[in-house]
């Protein structure tokens, strides 16, 4: 009985730090999908748009 | 969604148009995949800006209306690859760089929980790196990151829940041992950080 209770305490807490875990993961990402977009990224595709078309 | 083939396109301006303004709204998160494969900022830009431009190369064989999102993360993620099989040597000192700035830490004061992640991270192995930000962070389903890694579903599952594992454990044991304290630190930093940022909202 108290092993189950223990089990289930450990469980929990595993449950949290993945969370946490996932938390943290996603702040991390997110914050360089937030960051202002470098003009070379613009610029790649401003110069696509040359009708060099065939290759 | 098939793999992107290079080929002439018949000339469709409007067709690009739309094809170049979902690229675009794509970028930032071109960027930040990127970021988590080669973990240096520079090189990650170099990263999403090739696969950008291999995107537009194929853009012929991308049927619009589809997942633009998993067809340039898979474009950028084969680069990648491809890139990686000639530096080789690189990446293997940047993860033994890695790997001795974790154990570097020293500082009990350092807060950044976030950095320690990051370390963290580089530390896995690749394929496990990769389905678990997929998942994680990019918000694909399991089956679009089975298809961006070009594995089965069963596969990215199993990486992702071993992802995590040694993730907990690295973060929890880890390089945190010194002095036979602290460990557990980090973990109990990303612990109450994540609830500061959940009371946010």
């Amino acid at each position: 009985m108290e092993d189950n209770r223990k089990g289930a305490a450990a469980l929990d807490e595993a449950r949290l730090r993945q969370q946490a875990i996932g938390v943290k993961l996603r702040q991390m990402f997110d914050e360089v999908v937030n960051e202002p977009v470098p003009d070379e990224f613009l610029d790649i595709l401003r110069k696509a748009d040359k009708p060099s078309g065939e290759r | 969604m098939s793999e992107p083939q290079v080929g002439r396109s018949p000339f469709d301006p409007a067709r690009d148009e739309t094809f170049k303004r979902e690229l675009v709204t794509l970028i930032p998160h071109l960027r930040a995949f990127a970021r988590t494969l080669t973990g240096d900022p520079t090189a990650a830009d170099d990263l999403a800006q090739d696969a950008m431009m291999k995107a537009w190369d194929a853009r012929a064989s991308f049927q619009l209306g589809t997942n633009m999102k998993a067809w340039t993360f898979m474009i950028l993620r084969n680069q990648f690859y491809s890139e990686k099989r000639r530096s080789w040597r690189q990446s293997q000192l940047d993860q033994e760089a890695a790997e001795r700035t974790l154990v570097a830490v020293d500082d009990p004061e350092a807060p950044v929980a976030l950095d320690e992640l990051r370390l963290s991270l580089a530390m896995l192995p690749a394929e496990q790196r990769e389905a678990l930000i997929l998942v994680g962070a990019g918000g694909f389903a399991y089956e679009e990151a089975a298809e961006i890694c070009g594995c089965a579903v069963g596969t990215v599952k199993s990486r992702v829940s071993r992802a995590r594992r040694a993730l907990q454990t690295i973060l929890e044991d880890g390089a945190y041992d010194r002095d036979g304290g602290a460990a557990g630190d980090a973990m109990y930093a990303i612990l109450a950080d994540a609830e500061r940022l959940s009371t946010l909202r």
